[in-house]
C-alpha cells in the first residue's frame, strides 16, 4: 500500500509544479520580450523577499488570502462557485469594524463579538445565494456576483458621515470609528529582526485550516458535503437533504469568508475607511485552485501569492514592470486547471489499469 | 397476412430488407425484414431495448445498417442524414419534442425551410398552409400560439404538422404516446387515424400493446434486434401477441419453502407519484410486503417502477398516499430517517444513485450509511470501524480488488454491484428495495447476490425486487405484480404464471385467464 500512496503523491505534486513551470516559463518569455532578463529579475524578487520586513509583508497577506481560499474552497467542494466571497467579507469588515468602533469591553468579549459579528454578516450575506440556489433553482454564480455589486452599494451607503462612519483627521479619507485597543489583535514577532510585526490573526488561519480539513475529512457533516459535491444523485439516494446542505455549506462558505477582512481591521487599520482593500476574495478563487481545495495546498498556494505580490514590489525600483507578476499569476491558474484535469484523467487510466492488472491472475478485465 | 385491403392492392411504401446493424458488443438489428404497406399504418413494437429506436433511427438516415437494403416506393434508397430521409419523404415524431419554446408556432414550423418573398420572410403564404393541414388533419394548431404556452399534446401536433408541412408522405412516429395523457392519445389517435386515407403511411413505435391494436393496420413484433413476426391484429389474439414479445421460455422457480410470515413490514397505500407538468408517473400503488417475502415487480421499463421504489425510499415528493414501515407511518420521514429505520437500496443505476465514483472503496462502504454503526462515532466519521466492514464486505461477497483505498470508479461493473449489495446488506436491514440487484455481474456472482438474498430473506427480511430478467423475478419472488402505465396491473404466481399472461400483463393486451387482474385502489 505504501508505494501506492507514493506514487499518488508523486501525481498530485506533478500538477502545480508543471503548471508552475510553465508560468515561469510564459513570464520569462514576456521578459525577454520587454527585454528585461529573467534571471535578474527573479534575484532582485529573492533577494528582496529576504528582508526581514518583507518576510512579514508575505506571511500577513498570505494570512488573509488563506482565508479567502478556504471559503472559496468550501464551496467547491460541494460543487457551488462562491465568487461572492469578495463582498461577503468587505461587508462583514464594515459591519464588525462598526460594531466593534461602538462599544467598550473586556479584551476576550470584545475580539470576540467582532469576530461574531463578522462570522454571521458573512454567513447570512452568503446564505441568501444558497436559499436562491436551494428553492428557486438561482445559479450561485450569478447571484453571487449580483450580491457582489449589492454589497459594493450598500457600503457605500453605509459609509457615510452620519451613518457608521466618521471623517478622518487630517485627510479626505473617511472609516468607521476606531476599535479601541480591547478589540484590537496584537502582533506577534515571529521574523527577527523584522521592524514589522506578523498579524496575531494568523493564529486564527491556521486553526481555521484545521478546522477545515478536520470538517471535511473526518465529521459526518463533512462527509455528506463532499459526497453531494461528488455525486448530488446518490448524495440524495443516501440520504443528504441536498437543498439543506446547499444552504449550510454557502452559509458556511460565507463565515469563512466574512473572517477574511480581520486580519487587516484589528491587525492594522482598526477601522474600515474607503482605503479598505478589496478583491481579496477573487485572489482567494485563484489560490483555492491552486491548492486543489486541500489546506495545506491551499497554505503553499496562499504564500506563493502573497510572495509574488510582495516582492514585485522591488521591480518598479530595478525599471522592470511589476505587471509581470500578474501575467504570472493569471498563467499559473490557467496552467493549472489545464494540468490538475490531465492528472485526474492520467490518474484515473493508471488506477484502472492497476486494478486490472492487480486481478489480472483471478479475473478477466471486464469493461 | 396476404389479403388486400379493400380498394385494390396497395404498394409496398417502405420495404427494409435484411438490415443488420452492430454496436461494439451487441447487435442491435440482426436480418430485419419490414414491409409497409403504402396508406397504412404499421406499428412495430418489442420491448425496451429490442432494437426498434436503432430501426427507425437508420430509416431517418441518423445511422448507416452495416447490411441490408432500405426501399421507398420501389426505389432502393441510400439514407445518409435525415436532410436525404426528408428528401425520401420521410419524417419523424420525435419522443422528445424539439421545438424552440419561445417561438411562435408558426415559426418553429418554418424554421430551417423559411419561405422567402425576394429577402423577406413570407409569413403569410406559411400561416395559410399551416391553417390548411391543421384543418384537414383535425390537429388545431394555432400558428401563432408561443410554443411555451402549449401542453404537451399540443406540442406533439405542432410536430406532426411540420413534418407534414415539409411534405412527408411517410411517418415515424417514435413512442408517440409515451408523453402523453389517455385524452390526448384519444385526440392523437384521431388525427393518425386521417392520415392513411390521404395518401400516408404511418410507422407507429410503441411497447404497449392495446395501442398498437387499436391504431395499426399491421403489426411487427420485434425481439433482441430480430423480427419475430408480421400479423394482423384482427387475426391474432393479444395473449398469443405477448408471448411473441417476451418470448417463450420461462424458467422454472425452485422448489423451496416459504418464509413468507404474517407480519407487514412495508403497507405502501395508494402512493402517487407526478412530473412537473402533472402527468401521473405513479399511480394509487397499494402493496404490502411481509417479513420474509420477496415481491417481485414485473414490467417492461419506464412503467413507473423507478417512481415506485424512488417513493418508497423518499427521494422524491409523493403527490399522495401513505406508507408504514412496521406499522409505523414513515410518509413524511426524509430518506435517511427511512435508511436509519432499516430500508436498505439496491438502486437500479449504480453510477448515478449507488456509488461515489472518485472515492475510495471504504468511503462508499459509507455512503448511504452515514448514520449507522460501524462508520460512526457521534458527529465522526469512524474511520476504522468503516474500514474494516469494508474488508468484510469485499471478502464475504468476493468483491475483486487490490485494496479498499482504490477509487469505485476503477472497479469492474460486477464487482462495483457485489460492493453495492454487500453494503446495503449490512446492518441488518428490514426492508430492501432492489432494482436490477445482478445487473452486469457474472453468472456466478448473480447466483452468490441471489443466495445473499434468499438467506437474509430467510431471516426475515422483506424485498421489494425489481427487475427486467424473468429468471430472477421468477427464482426469487413469492409473489409477482405486474406494473404497467404506473400501475399495478396484474398478480401472479411465479410458480404456475405462463409468458402469455406475463407478456400481456406487462404490455398492456387484455389480461389473460389465470390472471387475477387486480388494478389499484381508485
Amino acid at each position: 500500500m505504501a508505494r501506492v500512496d507514493v506514487r499518488r503523491v508523486l501525481v498530485t505534486i506533478a500538477a502545480p509544479a508543471l503548471a508552475l513551470v510553465l508560468a515561469l516559463a510564459i513570464a520569462s518569455l514576456a521578459l525577454r520580450a520587454s527585454g528585461h532578463s529573467p534571471v535578474d529579475t527573479a534575484r532582485a524578487m529573492v533577494t528582496y523577499a529576504r528582508r526581514g520586513s518583507t518576510q512579514v509583508l508575505i506571511l500577513n497577506t498570505a494570512t488573509y488570502y488563506y482565508l479567502a481560499a478556504v471559503a472559496v474552497a468550501i464551496g467547491f467542494r460541494m460543487n457551488l462557485f462562491n465568487i461572492g466571497v469578495d463582498g461577503q467579507y468587505r461587508l462583514a469588515a464594515l459591519l464588525s469594524a462598526a460594531v466593534g468602533g461602538a462599544v467598550h469591553l473586556p479584551r476576550p468579549l470584545h475580539l470576540l463579538l467582532i469576530v461574531v459579528v463578522a462570522v454571521t454578516v458573512g454567513g447570512m450575506w452568503a446564505a441568501i445565494a444558497g436559499l436562491l440556489k436551494a428553492y428557486r433553482g438561482v445559479s450561485e454564480v450569478i447571484s453571487t456576483i449580483m450580491l457582489n455589486a449589492i454589497s459594493t452599494a450598500v457600503i457605500a451607503y453605509l459609509l457615510t458621515p452620519g451613518r457608521l462612519a466618521v471623517s478622518t483627521q487630517g485627510s479626505n479619507n473617511i472609516g468607521t470609528r476606531l476599535i479601541p485597543v480591547s478589540g484590537q489583535v496584537p502582533g506577534l514577532d515571529l521574523i527577527p529582526g523584522a521592524n514589522r510585526q506578523v498579524f496575531g490573526f494568523i493564529i486564527v488561519s491556521a486553526l481555521v485550516g484545521i478546522g477545515y480539513a478536520v470538517l471535511l475529512n473526518r465529521t459526518r457533516f463533512g462527509f455528506d458535503l463532499r459526497a453531494t459535491g461528488r455525486s448530488q444523485s446518490a448524495a440524495v439516494a443516501s440520504g443528504v437533504n441536498v437543498k439543506r446542505m446547499v444552504v449550510i455549506s454557502m452559509a458556511l462558505s460565507g463565515a469563512c469568508a466574512g473572517l477574511v477582512g480581520l486580519p487587516q481591521l484589528l491587525g492594522a487599520s482598526y477601522s474600515y475607511a474607503l482605503d479598505f482593500p478589496t478583491g481579496i476574495g477573487f485572489t482567494g478563487i485563484a489560490i483555492a485552485l491552486l491548492g486543489r481545495n486541500h489546506p495545506v495546498g491551499i497554505a503553499l498556494g496562499a504564500l506563493l501569492w502573497s510572495f509574488l505580490d510582495q516582492s514585485s514590489q522591488i521591480l518598479d525600483l530595478e525599471g522592470v514592470p511589476k505587471e509581470i507578476v500578474t501575467i504570472m499569476q493569471g498563467s499559473t491558474v490557467l496552467s493549472v486547471v489545464v494540468a490538475y484535469e490531465l492528472v485526474r484523467r492520467y490518474s484515473q487510466v493508471l488506477e484502472q489499469k492497476r486494478v486490472g492488472l492487480a486481478l489480472g491472475q483471478t479475473t478477466g478485465v471486464t469493461a | 397476412m396476404t389479403s388486400e385491403p379493400p380498394g385494390g392492392p396497395s404498394p409496398v411504401a417502405v420495404r427494409l430488407t435484411g438490415i443488420t446493424k452492430r454496436f461494439p458488443g451487441v447487435v442491435a438489428n440482426h436480418d430485419v425484414n419490414i414491409s409497409v404497406r403504402a396508406g397504412s399504418v404499421h406499428a412495430v413494437v418489442g420491448e425496451n431495448g429490442a432494437g426498434k429506436s436503432t430501426l427507425m433511427k437508420i430509416l431517418y438516415g441518423m445511422q448507416r445498417p452495416d447490411e441490408g437494403t432500405i426501399t421507398i416506393d420501389g426505389e432502393v434508397v441510400t439514407l445518409g442524414t435525415p436532410a436525404q430521409a426528408i428528401a425520401a419523404g420521410i419524417g419523424m415524431v420525435h419522443q422528445h419534442f424539439m421545438l424552440a419554446d419561445n417561438l411562435s408556432v408558426l415559426e418553429n414550423v418554418v424554421l430551417g425551410s423559411e419561405p422567402r418573398k425576394g429577402l423577406r420572410l413570407d409569413f403569410g403564404a406559411a400561416r395559410a398552409r399551416i391553417d390548411e393541414i391543421s384543418k384537414a388533419y383535425g390537429l388545431g394548431v394555432r400558428p401563432d400560439a408561443m410554443v411555451e404556452d402549449l401542453g404537451v399534446g399540443e406540442r406533439q401536433r405542432v410536430e406532426i404538422l411540420k413534418v407534414l408541412y415539409r411534405g412527408a408522405r411517410i411517418l415515424i412516429l417514435d413512442e408517440p404516446t409515451a408523453v402523453l395523457v389517455p385524452q390526448e392519445v384519444r385526440d392523437l389517435f384521431r388525427a393518425v387515424h386521417e392520415l392513411p386515407g390521404r395518401g400516408f403511411t404511418v410507422l407507429f413505435i410503441s411497447h404497449h400493446l392495446d395501442e398498437v391494436l387499436e391504431i395499426a393496420d399491421e403489426i411487427t413484433v420485434i425481439r433482441r434486434g430480430e423480427t419475430v413476426a408480421t400479423v394482423r391484429p384482427a387475426d391474432v389474439p393479444a395473449g398469443q401477441l405477448a408471448g411473441l414479445m417476451v418470448g417463450s421460455e420461462l424458467p422454472s422457480p425452485q422448489t423451496r419453502e416459504s418464509t413468507v410470515t404474517d407480519r407487514v413490514v412495508l403497507e405502501a397505500t395508494g402512493l402517487t407519484v407526478r412530473d412537473a407538468e402533472g402527468r401521473l408517473l405513479l399511480d394509487h400503488v397499494s402493496l404490502r410486503i411481509h417479513s420474509g417475502e420477496i415481491v417481485g415487480i414485473a414490467g417492461v421499463e419506464g412503467n413507473g417502477q423507478t417512481q415506485l421504489v424512488e417513493a418508497i425510499m423518499g427521494m422524491g415528493p409523493l403527490a399522495e398516499g401513505t406508507l408504514t414501515l412496521s406499522g409505523e407511518d414513515v410518509t413524511a420521514w426524509g430518506t435517511r430517517r427511512r435508511r436509519g429505520a432499516g430500508v436498505a437500496f439496491v438502486p437500479e443505476d449504480r453510477n448515478r444513485h449507488g456509488l461515489l465514483l472518485e472515492a475510495p472503496v471504504w468511503e462508499n462502504r459509507v455512503l448511504g450509511h452515514q448514520t449507522q454503526a460501524p462508520n460512526r462515532k457521534g458527529p465522526w466519521i469512524d474511520r476504522a470501524g468503516a474500514r474494516a466492514d469494508t474488508e468484510r464486505i469485499v471478502r464475504e461477497y468476493d468483491v475483486r480488488t487490490p485494496g479498499i483505498d482504490v477509487t469505485a470508479g476503477s472497479l469492474s461493473g460486477g464487482n462495483q454491484q457485489k460492493l453495492i449489495v454487500g453494503r446495503e446488506m449490512s446492518g441488518a436491514p428490514r426492508l430492501l428495495l432492489a432494482a436490477h440487484p445482478t445487473r452486469g455481474v457474472d453468472v456466478g456472482a448473480q447466483a452468490a447476490i441471489w443466495d445473499h438474498i434468499r438467506d437474509a430473506r430467510a431471516a426475515g427480511l422483506a424485498v421489494l425486487l425489481v427487475s427486467s430478467d424473468l429468471d430472477e423475478l421468477i427464482g426469487l419472488s413469492d409473489s409477482l405484480q405486474v406494473m404497467l402505465r404506473g400501475r399495478l396491473v396484474a398478480e401472479a404466481d411465479p410458480a404456475t404464471v405462463t409468458p402469455e399472461q406475463l407478456g400481456s400483463a406487462m404490455t398492456g393486451a387484455t389480461a389473460a385467464p389465470g390472471t387475477a387482474s387486480s388494478p389499484g385502489a381508485p
